[in-house]
């Protein structure tokens, strides 16, 4: 069973009519999602061709769910907007929305995670690369020619980090690798995703990656120390990251002492996580612990 | 982005939160000038500079009469604290302080919200506050959609201790605060101190401000803070070339794809560096992001190059959606398009989509600067020696 969507998830796309958003859609759909349908205000009743197939495009969130029994959005729509969508999205009643726009203000984040919250929505994001379980389903913008099925589990601040691991491991394969977002706030933290993958009877091992700025990671170590049975590998980036700089996601800085790679690390290793110092190296430390596994089941 | 004082004197002015009058100047004459405009006998003069501790340091001096402003300004004018030079300096009348308070509102990424945070005892720096009389420090959640009404600021000043006389106007206070944070779209507001003037005045003394700066789409007047916030020349041009460039003080050049991935090649490139002579680093943060035309490799192998102390360059992309022989023919068009610009050993490391096809293409061009390595951490190595040999 993967985590939070499936080879049965119903997905909408949320600016599919745009140019990121048509270009992704083709990936998605390529990929095994099934897509339902497209989302734009003003243009319903269209319909966009993917290889000849035509998707009908939506003029809201409401529309689209009850013509289409959706259970997954997934939104590009531009910075400005995003806040409208998310809010939509969470109003008609889909069980997960996933955010991939980058450059979303914080307080139009807070204000859409805040209603996603008391609505029970799940939001992943803003400003991430989405999930995708591969061979199943993919939502965002995972490209989903890097790795394939697996028992890796992976949680993932950064887009790029995620897809150097899977990369890297491609010969093990992962269950689910989930980018949760590398904004300040974000609606599903990497401790939502350790407990997913914990409940998961088809992870073994899980990866944590995390980057400097605010202190997710020291909270997700005291969470894995509780929590968590199955192994954890780390890893963190940002070690040479100045204080009060923003190193490229909104996310990513350093305020006075909190925040820096060094206090994550350690915080990790404390909960018993084996950190490594470079994806690579990270990567071998991941091979070693499936090892492991192997060895004390036979 | 970090406002400086007057920048948030001013913001505060707007949003009517009490403020002392404030007169800035960057030369010690424009002092004088301010000086005189203020009409005080009794001048302080501030340095502004986006670092704390600049009182210790020198840049917050008293000052009487235009001959003692002028020296003061000079001085000032001619420090640099905490490698933040002084330009600019700001000139308010000097106060009365009857007692100081400490306010703020921030994002609480933990919480996902907003919080505000109060204490009686201010003055002193909040970190300080925290460790030592977390008592002292009064915090609350705020509702991010109707943040501190009538009903939270009256609240916030009891728990506090606030003395029932001064209850009204700091209730008032910290309201207007409330409605810049919010207006501003700030992350941060900061007033330390809060300041009661002996004739019982309340007043925002001094104000730390920091802007989200996602939100600048909807802030058009935000172009001269930001104009004024890249103190690196080389971040101003490439900030017009719309490139995510953050300058650091290294000799090792690095581009790559994703922030994520930027931040870890910089530890990769520093680790490896740390094993050889001069202990090279790296001399920048440069996210390209997902596309990485010819174009934008050219731009940021321009920009990396125009830096002085940039020995090598390494060039780490990732083909995620991007093809790595898009990325290797961007690289060798970017080569020619720079021509004799281009003078430092670039190593480059790709991998992902299309991998194969992006190597050959680098190696049929036989460009001798280009030396391509296969990991990560075999091109930091190999990046960090060519910065070590130039040394």
């Amino acid at each position: 069973m993967p985590v939070f969507i499936n080879a049965s998830s119903r997905v909408l796309v949320q600016g599919m009519t745009g140019r990121e958003g048509r270009k992704h859609t083709q990936r998605m759909i390529m990929s095994g999602t099934r897509i339902l349908g497209g989302v734009t205000p003003g243009k319903s009743g269209e319909s966009v061709l993917f290889e000849e197939d035509p998707v009908p495009v939506f003029g809201s969130m409401a529309e689209a769910v009850a013509a289409t029994g959706a259970d997954v959005s997934v939104v590009f729509v531009p910075p400005k907007f995003a806040k409208a969508a998310v809010l939509e999205a969470v109003e008609a009643e889909i069980g997960l929305c996933v955010v991939i726009t980058e450059g979303i203000p914080v307080r139009d984040s807070i204000e859409f995670l805040t209603a996603a919250r008391a609505s029970g929505t799940r939001v992943i994001g803003p400003n991430c690369p989405g999930l995708i379980s591969p061979g199943k389903s993919n939502v965002g913008i995972i490209p989903a020619h890097i790795s394939g099925q697996g028992r890796i589990g992976l949680v993932s601040k950064s887009g790029t980090l995620t897809y150097q691991m899977m990369y890297e491991l491609r010969d093990h394969g992962f269950s689910t690798a989930v980018g949760i977002g590398g904004d300040p706030v974000v609606g599903t933290t990497h401790i939502d995703v350790l407990q997913a993958f914990q409940d998961d009877p088809d992870t073994d091992i899980i990866v944590m990656i995390g980057e400097i700025g605010g202190d997710a990671e020291e909270r997700a170590a005291d969470y894995i120390a509780a929590n968590i049975t199955k192994p954890v590998i780390g890893y963190v980036a940002g070690f040479t990251a100045p204080p009060g700089r923003t190193m490229g996601h909104a996310g990513a800085i350093i305020t006075g002492s909190a925040g820096t790679a060094a206090a994550k690390k350690e915080a990790l290793e404390a909960s018993g996580v084996l950190v490594g110092e470079t994806p690579s190296l990270t990567a071998q430390l991941v091979r070693d612990a499936i090892a492991e596994l192997r060895s004390s089941r036979s | 982005m970090d406002l400086l004082e007057y920048q948030a004197r001013d913001l505060f002015e707007r949003g009517g939160v009490p403020v002392l009058a404030g007169r800035t100047a960057t030369t010690p004459q424009e002092a004088v000038e301010a000086y005189k405009s203020l009409g005080a006998d009794l001048a302080v003069v501030k340095a502004q500079v986006r670092t704390g501790g600049r009182g210790k340091a020198g840049g917050v001096k008293l000052a009487r009469g235009e001959e003692a402003v002028l020296k003061t300004a000079t001085e000032i004018l001619n420090l640099t604290i905490k490698e933040h030079r002084v330009e600019t300096v700001m000139l308010s009348p000097a106060a009365d302080i009857a007692e100081e308070f400490y306010f703020s509102i921030l994002l609480d990424r933990a919480s996902g919200g907003y919080l505000a945070m109060c204490s009686v005892e201010g003055g002193v720096e909040i970190e300080t506050l925290a460790l030592e009389r977390p008592e002292a420090l009064v915090k609350v959640p705020l509702d991010p959609v109707e943040g501190i009404t009538p009903a939270v600021a009256a609240r916030i000043v009891e728990e506090a201790g606030f003395l029932p006389d001064d209850h009204g106007p700091i209730v008032e206070v910290l309201q207007q605060l409330w409605q810049v944070f919010r207006e501003a779209d700030a992350t941060l507001v900061e007033v330390n101190p809060l300041v009661k003037t002996g004739d019982g005045r309340i007043i925002a003394l001094d104000g730390k401000v920091t802007l989200d700066a996602n939100a600048a789409f909807r802030h058009p007047e935000w172009d001269e803070y930001e104009e004024a916030a890249a103190t690196v020349d080389l971040e101003r041009q490439a900030r017009d070339l719309n490139l995510n460039y953050v300058k650091l003080d290294g000799t090792v050049g690095v581009i790559g794809n994703g922030a994520g991935l930027v931040m870890s090649t910089l530890d990769v490139v520093a680790a490896a560096g740390l094993e050889l002579p001069g202990q090279p680093h790296p001399a920048n943060f440069l996210d390209i992001g997902g596309g990485a035309s010819a174009a934008v490799m050219a731009n940021g192998l321009r920009i990396i190059m125009s830096d002085p102390q940039v020995k090598s360059v390494f060039v780490n992309v990732f083909g995620g959606i991007t093809a790595c022989s898009d990325v290797a023919n961007g690289i060798v068009n970017a080569l020619e398009m720079l021509g004799e610009e281009a003078r430092l050993p670039i190593v480059v490391r790709l991998d992902g989509n299309s991998v194969e096809v992006g190597k050959a293409i680098l190696s049929e061009a036989n460009l001798p600067l280009i030396t391509v390595k296969n990991t990560m951490d075999e091109a930091a190595r190999a990046a960090a020696r060519f910065a070590a040999e130039e040394n």
